[in-house]
């Protein structure tokens, strides 16, 4: 909502500036989102008119210009508008005026002749956007008053970004009982005459609709001037509350709808044929609309047609066919009461979005169609004449929204708000905002006015006293109440404390949107199960990402792409998938490329492998305490993965997640390298933890000995600590792989693998007999089992 | 006699000059060993007569402590200049730099994020959550937005596709549902915080299609507004560990009423102060608690949401909302 501020003072005497209306606004609830002064520093700017108009001898562009300024001779000015001319009136800074630009006027010889003045654009007067040319002013404007004055300026013009809950701010008289309730101050009505019938056209009315229209009123006006052009003021009004003067019977509709909040529409009378019928549209009908567009309707709107065809989708926008033209002499106004569930959604689903709809769907006051109706047509009868016929009436009264009473009990508002409000301050509230009052044994009963379309309940009165009285003048407390300590349970890691882990290894946290290509996904091997959104910003952001791989790799190309050899991301978030409803599941994605190590000088530099991703998977495994429920597989991996350097990670034998290098064709296509490692884990497994239980320590030592073992590439470690586990029971206490090698003095194809048997007893110290017994056991087991020699 | 006494000279001069351990001690065995000079004056003690025995045995005692003396000192300077001399050949270079010291560092909207949380936890609020992908009763209809109301229009919504229309479910676009969830099947007291990604089809340079709010949510009976600007306002003083000037303004949120933003006054760099928004509240809404099977005459609450990524802004002086989302690591190093 924009409007003009003089336009509301006009309306309600406040003695506040500017700035303490438009704070006083915004504390309403009323908020004052922008402030724009208008007509500022227009001293010495005065109306005149051009009375003389030559070219300028030094140069094409230029006129020479005799300016009659209410002064006794002509002043000569030079001016470049395309559009002086002779007979206008037009804006004159005069010399010695500072314009809101910062221009200062002074004589001045311009390509050799004198000019004592600037010509002025409305841009240029700080009043209006419009550079294209000079200002035009009415022909009845008075030469030489200044401009402020003709023009009431200084102004300013307000927007205010209004709730959905408050239509009937949505109007200046509307807006003006509010500031009024806020000032203690009185609202001036334009009065509400009702223009006397001279004519007496008519038109049937049939109200079809239900109570989706249940008051619709028309007046016929014959004989306008079809080139009437609004009056300075009223186009100023216009144009400082954000529309453009069009024509006097557009404007005067936009005026009224301004002024008092009821949007109107104007027919060319000479294009209806028979009664107005107000109907639900036939699926399928059509109509073409104002704005040249075709909509097709369905049976959720409510049509204004006539006995023949469709004439404007209610309470949106008219039909061009129908609409009023330079050549329309008879108007058919229209204005009417659409009930706003009837209209809500309907603007939108056409695609548009319209002062009418904008007003319609909040809810406009359902006795204001008459008022409305004598209001405009006294305006347009005194811009562009005509007869007026009578005011043509069609309504369902018992379809009318009536205001039913509301009771608010003193207790509900104290407790509610925290505050007592005084019982004659809450009275003066409910009165000054145009309500009803009546108390009751326990607080009041109180009746909205029929602009009021958000007072239904208590809470709806709470809301008014507090407004009014001041969420300022609210104290502030600490709330009391019972005190349930939350409960955090011990044997889960906190997620935070996880993404600090991640961070402690040197990864940062990355965050990334939920939504993915198609493309990606597919590049991914991503393809069935996806969550796809209906309307999508673009088809770079249509699916919600079935794994956060993808997206993170993304992140990785782009830090790869700024000079970042070496990137460590990870991020934690929900991946998507169908289902009813959809199942999201907490993921942790890691992604690495580049060294091992960040540069530096003491050890020799490696690429990164599977074994440094898998280390940080070991870590967080240690964290939950119960290792022995993880294990890796090398089967049954995604296609994003090398089949040779990936691995399936199961918890309790179900597969939680995969590890690996990036399979080499998807880092082709992502243009990466073969040091991208990547890992995706579902979360929840990673945060289980074991709540310790304590065993007493051990009594006796543990002895260690070791073994190098000859065995085949295929033979893989787990397959060997399973082997040494099993054969040697709870005496084997930890087996470690301390070194793995091949090549020279092994066979091809093998390998050999060094190991540390650290054993122990818990009733007695171990004998070396004791040890060397289960080396044997141990070597005899990997003999048999894993094709394994002991080396010499 | 006199022989000792210049033998013993010219030891001491010969302890002087020795300057290895090892020449030191040949010196010391050739001095006080078995078959040393002391060892053998002394060995010449007893053929002389008691009193002359007595009188030539205390001058040898005395040549031989000094020259034990002599050693001692000799020795103990000669170990420091080794110690002296290995010190400062071990000496290395500490200023090079450490071993494996990096670290990498969580997301600063996660920072802003658990830093809100754990304040609201310390008074008491249990995190709760909730889906991502809602349907249509939890993100509108139980918070009092009717179907087709304007104040839906304010939530540019993601649909998910391929669904009847009119059930279709929707990516929530503001942690609000969650007080649905949490209220549903549950009896108050109530003091929640959901964090949490929401969604809104906008994108441009002050707007992501995702974000995140937190919602808080306290429900009991004594609950008012005067609590809630109570809340609040200790909140901001908790967050930005200073106090501001703060004002709540009406506003309106079909799930709360009365409802409120709350602006802090805010310096800029440039010296300047505004008003900024920062938190939308209220006190929620009978429809709401009745649609949760609570019974609002016994209970009344509070409601308040508020954006991660504008706090995160003001709290890091981050001024470009887009920053949070490209991932580049010379942004989150920042935040390490």
């Amino acid at each position: 909502m924009k409007f003009s501020e003089n336009w509301l003072r006009e309306l309600v005497d406040v003695q506040a500036d500017r700035a303490e209306l438009a704070h006083a606004l915004t504390m309403a609830g009323l908020e004052v989102e922008e402030v724009t002064p208008l007509g500022e520093n227009l001293a010495g700017v005065v109306v005149a008119e051009i009375v003389a108009a030559e070219k300028h001898p030094q140069a094409d562009r230029l006129q020479v210009c005799k300016v009659d300024a209410g002064q006794n001779d002509p002043l000569q000015i030079v001016c470049g508008a395309p559009n002086a001319r002779v007979g206008i009136k037009v804006p004159l800074a005069t010399v010695g005026a500072k314009l809101p630009g910062g221009i200062a006027i002074k004589a001045a010889k311009l390509r050799g002749v004198e000019s004592f003045g600037m010509l002025c654009s409305a841009k240029e007067l700080g009043i209006d956007a419009d550079a294209s040319g000079l200002l035009e002013l009415p022909a009845a404007a008075p030469v030489g008053q200044p401009l402020a004055a003709y023009l009431g300026l200084p102004d300013a013009s307000f927007e205010l970004k209004l709730t959905p809950n408050r239509p009937d701010c949505l109007s200046m008289v509307g807006l003006a009982h509010d500031v009024a309730a806020l000032f203690g101050s009185r609202v001036k009505l334009p009065a509400a005459a009702s223009v006397p019938v001279t004519g007496d056209a008519r038109r049937g009315i049939r109200l079809e609709a239900g109570r989706d229209a249940p008051r619709y009123l028309g007046r016929i006006i014959e004989g306008i001037d079809p080139m009437a052009r609004s009056p300075l003021w009223l186009a100023e009004r216009l144009r400082r509350g954000g529309l453009r003067p069009i024509g006097a019977v557009v404007d005067v509709t936009n005026y009224v709808m301004l002024e008092l909040g009821q949007p109107l529409h104007a027919f060319d009378n000479d294009t209806l044929e028979g009664d107005i019928v107000v109907r639900h549209a036939r699926s399928g009908e059509t109509l073409k609309l104002l704005d040249g567009n075709e909509a097709r309707l369905d049976e959720s709107f409510v049509l204004i047609a006539d006995e023949k065809k469709a004439l404007a989708v209610a309470g949106v926008m008219g039909g061009h066919d129908s609409r009023v033209t330079d050549a329309t002499r008879n108007v058919f106004l229209e204005s009417a009461h659409f009930a706003p569930a009837a209209i809500m959604g309907r603007a939108r689903k056409l695609g548009l979005h319209t002062d009418a709809s904008h007003r319609f769907e909040r809810g406009v006051d359902p006795e204001l169609p008459r008022r409305a109706l004598e209001r405009a047509s006294e305006l347009l009868l005194a811009i562009a004449g005509g007869k007026a016929g009578p005011v043509l009436v069609a309504e369902n009264p018992a379809d009318l929204p009536k205001p039913a009473p509301v009771a608010l009990r003193r207790a509900r508002l104290q407790r509610v708000l925290g505050v007592n409000v005084a019982d004659a301050e809450v009275a003066r509230i409910f009165t000054a905002l145009g309500m009803q009052v009546a108390a009751t044994t326990d607080g009041w009963q109180v009746t909205a006015p029929s602009s009021r379309f958000d007072i239904e309940c208590e809470e709806d009165l709470i809301e008014e006293v507090a407004r009014i009285f001041g969420y300022d003048n609210i104290p502030t407390a600490a709330p009391a109440g019972a005190l349930t300590l939350a409960i955090e349970p011990e044997a889960r890691i906190n997620e935070l404390a996880l993404r600090e882990q991640l961070a402690a290894r040197g990864y940062y946290e990355a965050v990334n949107l939920s939504f993915v290509a198609a493309e990606l996904l597919a590049d991914w091997g991503f393809t069935g199960q996806l969550v796809p959104l209906a309307n999508p910003l673009s088809a770079d952001l249509a699916v919600m990402r079935p794994a956060l791989l993808p997206g993170l790799i993304e992140a990785l190309r782009h830090n790869r792409a700024r000079q970042q050899e070496r990137v460590r991301l990870f991020e934690i978030a929900r991946v998507f998938a169908q289902g009813n409803p959809p199942v999201e599941t907490p993921s942790l994605a890691i992604v690495a490329c580049g060294k091992a190590r960040a540069e530096q000088w003491g050890e020799p530099s490696r690429a990164l492998d599977f074994f440094d991703l898998k280390g940080d998977l070991d870590a967080l495994i240690a964290w939950g305490g119960e290792p022995q429920r993880w294990s890796v597989h090398a089967d049954g991996l995604p296609g994003w993965l090398h089949p040779g350097r990936g691995a399936r990670v199961t918890r309790d034998g179900l597969t939680v997640g995969h590890l690996g290098a990036l399979h080499p064709q998807l880092a082709r296509a992502l243009d990466l390298g073969p040091d991208v490692h990547v890992l995706e884990l579902a979360l929840e497994p990673l945060l289980a933890r074991r709540l310790p239980r304590a065993q007493a320590v051990p009594r006796f030592p543990a002895v260690r000995r070791d073994l190098a073992m000859d065995l085949p590439e295929t033979v893989h470690w787990s397959q060997i600590e399973q082997t040494v586990r099993r054969t040697l029971g709870e005496r084997l206490k930890e087996l470690r792989l301390f070194d793995r090698y091949s090549g020279k003095g092994v066979e091809a194809g093998r390998k050999s693998l060094a190991m540390g048997l650290i054993l122990q007893d818990a009733s007695r110290t171990l004998t070396d007999d004791d040890a060397d017994r289960c080396v044997r056991e141990a070597i005899a087991a990997l003999e048999q089992s894993c094709k394994a020699k002991l080396r010499g | 006699m006199d022989d000792l006494d210049s033998r013993a000279a010219q030891a001491l001069a010969d302890i002087d000059r020795a300057d290895t351990l090892e020449a030191l001690d040949a010196l010391r065995v050739g001095l006080l060993g078995k078959s040393g000079i002391v060892t053998a004056a002394l060995k010449t003690l007893g053929a002389l007569a008691q009193d002359e025995r007595k009188a030539r045995g205390a001058e040898v005692n005395l040549v031989k402590e000094r020259l034990a003396g002599a050693l001692a000192a000799r020795k103990a300077s000669l170990e420091q200049a080794e110690l002296d001399h290995r010190l400062s050949s071990e000496t290395i270079d500490i200023s090079l730099p450490g071993r494996d010291g990096e670290r990498g560092g969580i997301h600063p909207i996660t920072r802003a994020l658990e830093r809100i949380a754990s304040i609201f936890a310390r008074l008491g609020y249990q995190r709760a959550d909730g889906p991502e992908i809602e349907d249509d009763w939890h993100n509108f209809e139980a918070l009092n937005f009717p179907p087709h109301h304007p104040a839906r229009a304010m939530h540019d919504t993601f649909y998910v596709a391929g669904e009847g229309s009119d059930d279709r479910r929707l990516l929530r676009t503001h942690t609000s549902p969650v007080q649905i969830r949490a209220m549903a099947g549950r009896q108050p007291p109530i003091r929640i915080i959901a964090p949490g990604k929401v969604y809104r089809s906008d994108s441009d340079q002050t707007h992501s299609p995702m974000f995140h709010q937190i919602e808080g949510l306290l429900v009991d009976e004594t609950s008012s507004f005067a609590d809630l600007k109570g809340t609040l306002a200790e909140f901001i003083r908790a967050f930005f560990e200073r106090d501001f000037e703060m004002r709540f303004r009406p506003s309106y949120f079909p799930f709360t009423e009365p409802s409120a933003e709350v602006d802090i006054r805010w310096d800029a760099e440039d010296g300047s102060t505004r008003w900024l928004e920062v938190l939308g509240c209220g006190m929620v809404h009978p429809n709401v608690l009745k649609n949760c099977g609570i019974d609002p005459e016994r209970y009344t609450g509070f409601a308040f949401g508020l954006g991660v990524e504008r706090f995160a802004m003001l709290r890091y002086g981050v001024s470009d909302l887009r920053a949070f989302f490209e991932n580049d690591l010379r942004f989150l190093r920042q935040f390490a």
